[in-house]
């Protein structure tokens, strides 16, 4: 609890105490507190749900009707992990996978074990001596892999459990270019977008109420989003989220440009006036965007909201990011600080018919 | 209760076809519950009434009495009758397999001439009832028409093989949970769903009408003790199982700790179980609208999915027992939230 | 013709904006009242009768088809596919992109240019491109986008025996039928509730909240739906045969239909002589997967007119099957009137 009421310099910083909590997927506890506070700064009310959804309200500032259309903002604050499903003899740690893990990534990756306290442990395999000619050509499968906390098994189960989450170790880097590397980018970065969108929300008036939502288990099945949306209701949701940017070996084709700005997604998950809206906000106040097509609506958040009770008016706006799904997931903060330019202009651009217009087809 | 579990495990009841189960049910818990309905998906709703004034909290318990099986697309011009599944059914375990219609026919299950039996589907497969021709097999089954796999339970020492322990024994559980647990300070809504195996169905829907403040799903949950078997804790004869995620759900942990609370003060064996593969009603009622704080207690069975799953005695007792005591203390921690 | 119009127009998913203009347009007369929702549904309704049953009726607009993902710097166009299609059926065929309806054609190397082995590989999507004619990627982007959406230009036409071809039929024709039901139901005492929803080729998006705003007594869903009638198919796996009348659903991936609708819906047909089928084929899924599930649960039935070659640049379909179809729907919704909700 010590993180309670931390004040960050700048979006930097928040990112970087966003980065390396850890917060797998059914356990997000520990960034929690620190998304919460980052949010309350802007915000009139924050409060958590029964998910684990944390929703911070930012009311309009101009309000015309009794009741103010809402604006939902989404980034998901879960990340990929590992679980653990036994413990065996001399204390290893037989684990899991929690959402989208390559097991390939892990031989050899520092890991934080959430048991009754946290154990850095080491993610271990059979070591090169003693392994048979040729099998270091073979992936090593996610059987074969253990994690060793250095306790020994009757002291391993006293503070460990089946079931405690395990969410890699990886301190976050600056690199050149205003780039910016670590594990959990994929969506803390996006969490940055809402909490910069909410900072330049502050100096503009707007004439919605702003739910800026941080979800749980995206990376487990978009499920923090399809219970908070139920709740909050919106007429509007933007998803913010990470997608794939140029990378060595990857077509171009596959990817969008780092640092080139949001990737606006254009797609059935998205209302084609909001789609709109977006590219021509982005031109008219000169911000940085290219468009992403996405032909098939799956994995983001946006996917749950759009189909909430009688249909939500959604859209889709992704930081690229490279390596995803990796711990050492690389984003731009020049792209991260554009994004949340382009959603405040959004907000403080929309109103009552600008909503009621988007039932009209 | 070993014959409550005979009696649900013997009865046909694939999913959308679960009738007679709700039959059975609704005999077994007669006079121990105070409203007792079915809703359009065919979920029968039993309520349990707080012991005094207002109820501390709403609690549903979910326990799906539908079964996977088999559903006839084509009869042929000889009489014999290709089929698709309802649910997760394995070509290979229904080879030789004897299955029965509602109408009470019986047939057995067997394939076409096959080089490479890996490569065996369901589409090979065909359901001969003994039928002379088309006409007269006609006269017994239709298109549309569903069967289940046909076997009796029997008792092996105290463990128990037979069809449909998925999820009878989770249903024997609630129904002996029923006549057990007497007033408790929750409104509890036992609910007996639909077309679980289908793709968890009847709890949605039933959850949303209901709009409990906590969820609770029994099921049964595979085991990691038979030879060679993938790395999982739980084992048949250990406990009761309290999960704590399958594909379907990351189950709430207030709602686990209160579980595991419970058992240790009662001092009832439990293990605590990671499913890889699967889901259970949970995965539909953590979902609804809101979001409903949501666990699950399991009864470890192996073979699931074949005509001869198999549990422990003991284990269903351990699980009526942490059920009855679960529900027996109050769920305020959940309530108007 | 009106099937012809809704045929021809273009309407991949999430873009139903023409189909949903002749819609409107032919239900304006004979419905009370018309609206839009942020998906896009299209709902209208019969004059409102107080406290009596919702009946919600529900075919899709939307087809399946291609989306522009990238331009090369050749100017040739990349693709994916937007809804599910056999991308063995994608080449050679002429297109249509955006709103301007650019024209280009989905093109392959020649087969004199071809290896001998190659002839026998199939054609993958990510290799696919299309060929508006540019000469590069400059003068391609003054006439198409990225995230265009391609559809396949294939004309309508009457065939010999009552039977037509067209692209989309899954599922204008469940648009036609709809319309001709609700002309012939426009004085039912019932609420009756036309839904022309929108996504459906992309999991069912539309549909469901549709329902949930509506909250019907009974949904019924028409589709069209795959006939497997064509040489090289056991007969064992035929799913339904083009001519033998609406395939009345027991079962598909998405939801087991309502028992009592299921037999109302065959007891009707066989008071009225309307031939039906049984749909055997249990793969895929259909708008009423999501309807069913919506809110305390819908009692929802459907039934689907055979086409051949669904999912590709065109199909086939009998206007015998599709006026039968007429014929069931508003016998069905006639037989509610008279004996109420069908029960389990």
């Amino acid at each position: 609890m010590e993180l309670r009421r931390r004040d960050f310099m700048d979006f930097k910083e928040v990112l970087k105490h966003l980065s390396e909590a850890g917060g797998v997927s059914g356990q997000e506890g520990p960034v929690r507190y620190i998304a919460s506070d980052a949010l309350g700064k802007y915000a009139d009310d924050v409060r958590v749900d029964t998910f684990g959804n944390i929703v911070a309200l930012k009311r309009a500032t101009i309000q015309r009707t009794n009741e103010s259309p809402r604006v939902m903002l989404a980034a998901h604050y879960d990340e990929i992990g590992l679980i653990v499903t036994k413990i065996e003899e001399r204390g290893f740690l037989r684990f899991s996978t929690v959402g989208g893990v390559d097991p390939r990534t892990l031989p050899g990756q520092e890991v934080v074990v959430q048991g009754r306290e946290p154990f850095v442990g080491i993610i271990g395999a059979k070591p090169p001596h003693v392994q048979s000619p040729g099998e270091s050509k073979n992936v090593i499968k996610l059987e074969e892999l253990f994690i060793d906390i250095g306790l020994s098994e009757d002291e391993a189960k006293k503070f460990i459990k089946v079931g405690d989450l395990v969410n890699f170790k990886r301190d976050f880097v600056e690199l050149s270019d205003n780039m910016v590397a670590g594990k959990s980018m994929d969506d803390r970065a996006g969490l940055v977008v809402i909490l910069k969108a909410l900072k330049e929300l502050s100096m503009l008036n707007h004439q919605v109420d702003v739910y800026a939502v941080a979800t749980v288990q995206e990376e487990v099945g978009v499920r923090g989003a399809t219970v908070s949306t139920y709740g909050i209701t919106p007429d509007i949701g933007i998803a913010i989220d990470v997608t794939h940017g140029h990378m060595e070996g990857v077509s171009k084709r596959d990817t969008v440009q780092m640092g080139g700005g949001s990737a606006i997604s254009i797609g059935p998950h998205v209302h084609p006036k909001l789609f709109q809206s977006f590219v021509d906000i982005s031109r008219e106040v000169n911000i940085p965007y290219q468009i992403e097509a996405s032909p098939t609506p799956a994995g983001t958040d946006a996917f749950a909201i759009q189909i909430t009770r009688e249909g939500v008016a959604s859209a889709l706006i992704s930081i690229p990011l490279r390596y995803m799904h990796t711990s050492v997931e690389v984003a731009s903060m020049d792209d991260i600080k554009e994004a949340g330019r382009l959603i405040a202009a959004f907000i403080a651009r929309i109103d009552q018919q600008y909503v009621e217009e988007l039932k009209c087809f | 209760m070993k014959e409550v579990l005979r009696k649900l495990s013997e009865t046909y009841g694939p999913s959308g076809h679960e009738y007679r189960i709700r039959e059975i049910i609704k005999e077994e818990i007669s006079g121990f519950v105070d409203e007792i309905r079915e809703d359009t998906m065919g979920n029968l709703i039993a309520v349990k009434r707080a012991s005094r004034g207002k109820a501390e909290a709403k609690v549903m318990v979910a326990a799906h009495m539908d079964e996977i099986g088999l559903i006839v697309t084509h009869i042929d011009d000889n009489g014999f009758i290709r089929f698709s599944n309802i649910g997760g059914v394995s070509p290979f375990i229904s080879i030789g397999q004897r299955v029965i219609f509602s109408n009470g026919a019986i047939g057995t299950v067997y394939h076409e001439p096959i080089e490479d039996i890996s490569k065996l589907k369901l589409e090979n497969m065909y359901i001969d009832i003994g039928a002379q021709d088309k006409e007269s097999a006609m006269k017994i089954v239709k298109i549309g028409d569903a069967a289940g796999f046909h076997r009796p339970l029997e008792w092996v020492g105290e463990r128990g093989i037979g069809k449909s322990m998925d999820n009878r024994a989770g249903c024997a559980v609630a129904v002996e949970t029923i006549k057990k647990v007497g007033r408790t300070p929750n409104d509890v809504y036992f609910v007996f769903t639909s077309q679980e195996e289908v793709g968890l169905r009847g709890a949605r829907t039933a959850a949303y009408g209901i709009a409990p403040d906590v969820g609770i799903a029994v099921d049964v949950t595979s085991t990691g003790d038979t030879p060679e078997a993938k790395t999982m804790a739980v084992k048949l004869g250990g406990g009761t199982a309290i999960k704590v995620r399958d594909a379907s759900v990351i189950c709430n942990p207030l709602v686990r700790e209160r579980l595991i609370e419970i058992a240790e003060a009662n001092g009832i064996p439990y293990q605590l179980e990671i499913l890889e593969r699967g889901g259970t009603d949970a995965g539909s009622i953590h979902l609804t609208r809101e979001g409903i704080p949501s666990g699950v207690i399991s009864v470890p069975c192996r073979y699931i999915h074949s005509p001869s799953e198999m549990i422990d005695y003991y284990d269903m007792v351990n699980s009526i027992e942490l059920l009855t005591k679960a529900l027996q203390s109050p769920f305020k921690m959940f309530a108007g939230s | 013709m009106l099937l012809k119009r809704l045929s021809e127009a273009f309407a991949v998913s999430s873009r139903e904006d023409e189909v949903r203009e002749i819609l409107r347009q032919e239900l304006k007369e004979v419905t009370n009242e018309i609206r839009t929702d942020v998906l896009g549904n299209l709902i209208a309704n019969n004059k409102f009768n107080e406290g009596m049953p919702k009946v919600m009726l529900c075919a899709h607009m939307d087809e399946i088809g291609l989306m522009v993902t990238y331009i090369e710097d050749n100017g040739v166009l990349r693709f994916e596919s937007v809804g599910s299609i056999d991308q063995r059926v994608l080449v050679s065929k002429a297109v249509r992109i955006g709103k301007n309806k650019v024209p280009g054609v989905i093109g392959a190397k020649a087969i004199h240019l071809q290896e001998p082995d190659e002839r026998k590989k199939i054609l993958k999507i990510r290799d696919l491109y299309i060929d508006v004619g540019a000469k590069d990627k400059k003068s391609a982007e003054k006439i198409v986008n990225i995230g265009d959406y391609v559809t396949f230009d294939t004309h309508f036409q009457e065939l010999p025996g009552d039977h037509v071809k067209g692209k989309a039929f899954d599922d204008r024709i469940g648009c036609l039928i709809l319309v001709e039901a609700m002309k012939r139901l426009r004085d039912s005492d019932l609420n009756i509730y036309a839904v022309f929803s929108t996504q459906e080729e992309v999991g069912t998006r539309g549909a469901g909240v549709a329902a949930y705003a509506i909250d019907p007594d009974l949904a019924l869903v028409i589709e069209a739906t795959t006939a497997s009638d064509v040489p090289s198919v056991d007969k064992a796996l035929y799913s339904t045969a083009v001519g033998k009348g609406p395939a009345i659903t027991v079962m598909d991936r998405s939801f087991i239909a309502h028992q009592g609708i299921r037999e109302r819906l065959e007891s009707v047909a066989t008071e009225h002589g309307i031939p039906y089928q049984l749909r055997q084929l249990l793969g895929g899924g259909t708008d009423a997967g999501k309807i069913h599930l919506t809110r305390e649960g819908i009692p929802s039935g459907g039934i689907s007119v055979p086409c051949r070659y669904i999912h590709s640049p065109v199909s086939i379909a009998s206007m015998d099957d599709v006026n039968n179809a007429v014929e069931l729907v508003v016998r069905f919704v006639e037989s509610i009137e008279q004996k109420g909700l069908p029960r389990i």
